[in-house]
């Protein structure tokens, strides 16, 4: 393997610099104790993370962001697996189709979703209830859910579950003592990715959400369209720090490298 | 159970195992999708709201002819052509930069440059306005090298800066994907031939992350071109792209079918403009090999 030279070492912290300085930014500025968005130099202080909690709005749909993830998350693994299993599984007429439309969220804008989702809830009298968000979310997580089961079923081998099979065991205990154990890193891999991609829409919720299941990042959104201070850094160094917390788990799970390029 | 059962049952099995999932998306993409395409031919009154009834191309023409809309159109593109520029340009080395790198680093940095796209997208693009303000720590950096302060917030500047970031992630990973698929031996049987370096990236290395640098201009150039909370933040109230033209259509203006007609119109182009940059690269890249 080649080593890299100096230029190519020097490119590479600019970019990570990149990367990495708005994040940064948002978390030390947070710390500030004045009234603007200034770098806190000298002294630190809590109370914008203090205002945040009183704030009961971005309170509120920090919990409908919290239970819309948990929710559609769910969904969308319960019905990804056995979706995937079809895909991998079988060979029959339609399987190609089904793959792409279960995978098309992805390719999709959020905009045109958020778009066409409005006006069949407007149709149904159904605007902003927290029921066809969850089924909306679910609709858009699927395909990362997705994604990892039909990885695990990929590189999967079969004897074990023919062995079963031949000793007289059912369908049923097949999959939940041998297939479902098997798979289960891709499927908790999968559903977390789900949640933290629920967690964090924002373009598609926003044309969704009424007033009382506005998420937190549409909250944000309108909040920092109206005013800029340090509360929003405080809410938004939050969002980082939990972000964080979910990778962390997440890449003790199932590993983040995997869920991010692949299998290696 | 008979034979034929056995068939019925193998052959129902798959729908039976998608159907929930077919369900769902049926409702909630298909049926939606089909009903916005009637919405944009819906006429609409500002007094009385959507005609139901009454169909009209009215919505189309007005989008295909009126300036301001060509105006928005032809911003969107270009940015989000510039976008995708910017990062070929940044990602692909960065990638091919970080596959050259030894454990731990390798692994950290790769992490580093992947997991904000994890972080919400309005988290990023607030961090971006506190740098690129006019009293943020970019324009500091540039005054102390004596450059005035510029401005970027509210521009076309701090968007694509903002876009780049985001969309950052979505080239470094299928470049990275079809590195892992590069023999380094290949590489180092170039060079012990006395390839120059320059020469060795050009034909073995580039040909080879080429289909990479394709599909992650086609990722790239689709979520810019319909973005919206980094133009909607960073762009401000005069700025506006596709995707915050549809908002306002749709939430401020209340004009339904011409906000649904924009946002088919965004979608066909998206399609249209990924499809042949796909077949032009393509067939270059099938002649390139012989």
């Amino acid at each position: 393997m080649q080593k890299n030279g100096p230029l190519a070492l020097a490119f590479n912290a600019l970019v990570i610099t990149f990367m990495l300085a708005p994040l940064l930014v948002v978390c030390i500025v947070a710390f500030t104790p004045h009234n603007t968005l200034t770098l806190p130099t000298t002294e630190f202080s809590l109370r914008w993370f203090k205002a945040v909690f009183a704030h009961s709005d971005f309170v509120q749909s920090f919990w409908n962001s919290l239970w819309l993830a948990l929710a559609s998350a769910t969904l969308a693994t319960l019905l990804a697996v056995p979706a995937g299993i079809a895909i991998t599984r079988y060979d029959f007429a339609g399987r190609g189709f089904l793959n792409g439309l279960f995978l098309s969220p992805l390719i999709i804008p959020h905009l045109v979703l958020g778009v066409a989702l409005l006006r069949l809830f407007a149709l149904l009298g159904g605007t902003g209830s927290f029921g066809w968000l969850v089924f909306a979310h679910a609709l858009i997580v699927t395909p990362y859910t997705l994604r990892l089961v039909v990885a695990a079923l990929v590189g999967f081998d079969r004897s074990a579950e023919h062995a079963a099979l031949s000793l007289g065991a059912s369908q049923a205990t097949v999959f939940t003592r041998i297939t479902l154990p098997m798979i289960l890193p891709g499927v908790t891999g999968g559903w977390m990715l789900a949640f933290i991609n629920s967690f964090d829409e924002v373009t598609m919720s926003i044309f969704v959400t009424s007033p009382s299941t506005v998420t937190l990042p549409v909250r944000m959104y309108m909040y920092a369209t109206e005013s800029i201070d340090p509360l929003m850094a405080a809410v938004s160094a939050l969002m980082v720090a939990l972000t964080a917390c979910a990778m962390v788990i997440l890449d003790r799970v199932y590993g983040l490298d995997r869920v991010l390029v692949g299998r290696k | 159970m008979s034979l034929a059962t056995t068939l019925l049952h193998k052959k129902a099995a798959p729908w039976w195992l998608s159907g929930p999932a077919l369900l769902l998306f049926t409702v909630l993409l298909l049926v939606p999708l089909a009903l916005t395409a009637v919405l944009s031919f819906n006429a609409f009154d500002p007094a009385t709201g959507v005609k139901a009834g009454e169909f009209t191309l009215e919505h189309y023409a007005h989008v295909f002819t009126d300036s301001y809309y060509h105006t928005i159109f032809w911003r969107t593109f270009w940015i989000a052509g510039l976008v995708t520029l910017i990062c070929v340009l940044i990602g692909a080395p960065e990638a091919y930069i970080l596959s050259r790198m030894g454990n731990p680093w390798r692994s950290i940095l790769l992490l580093v440059v992947l997991a904000p796209l994890l972080v919400s997208v309005v988290v990023r693009a607030f961090g971006w306005s506190m740098l690129l303000g006019p009293e943020g720590l970019v324009n500091g950096a540039l005054q102390l090298v004596g450059i005035g302060p510029v401005k970027m917030l509210y521009t076309e500047i701090a968007v694509v800066i903002a876009l780049v970031h985001v969309m950052l992630p979505f080239m470094v990973i299928p470049v990275w994907t079809s590195l892992q698929k590069l023999d380094p031996g290949v590489e180092n049987a170039a060079l012990s031939l006395q390839a120059t370096p320059f020469t060795t990236l050009r034909r073995i290395v580039l040909p080879q992350v080429l289909p990479g640098i394709l599909s992650g201009s086609l990722i790239v150039f689709g979520l810019a071109a319909s973005s919206f909370a980094i133009p909607g933040l960073l762009g401000g109230r005069r700025l506006k792209m596709v995707a915050t033209v549809v908002y306002d259509e749709y939430l401020h203006e209340l004009n339904w079918p011409l906000g649904a007609a924009i946002a088919l119109t965004l979608l066909v182009a998206n399609l249209v403009v990924m499809l042949s940059y796909n077949r032009l690269v393509e067939g270059r890249y099938k002649k390139a090999l012989g």
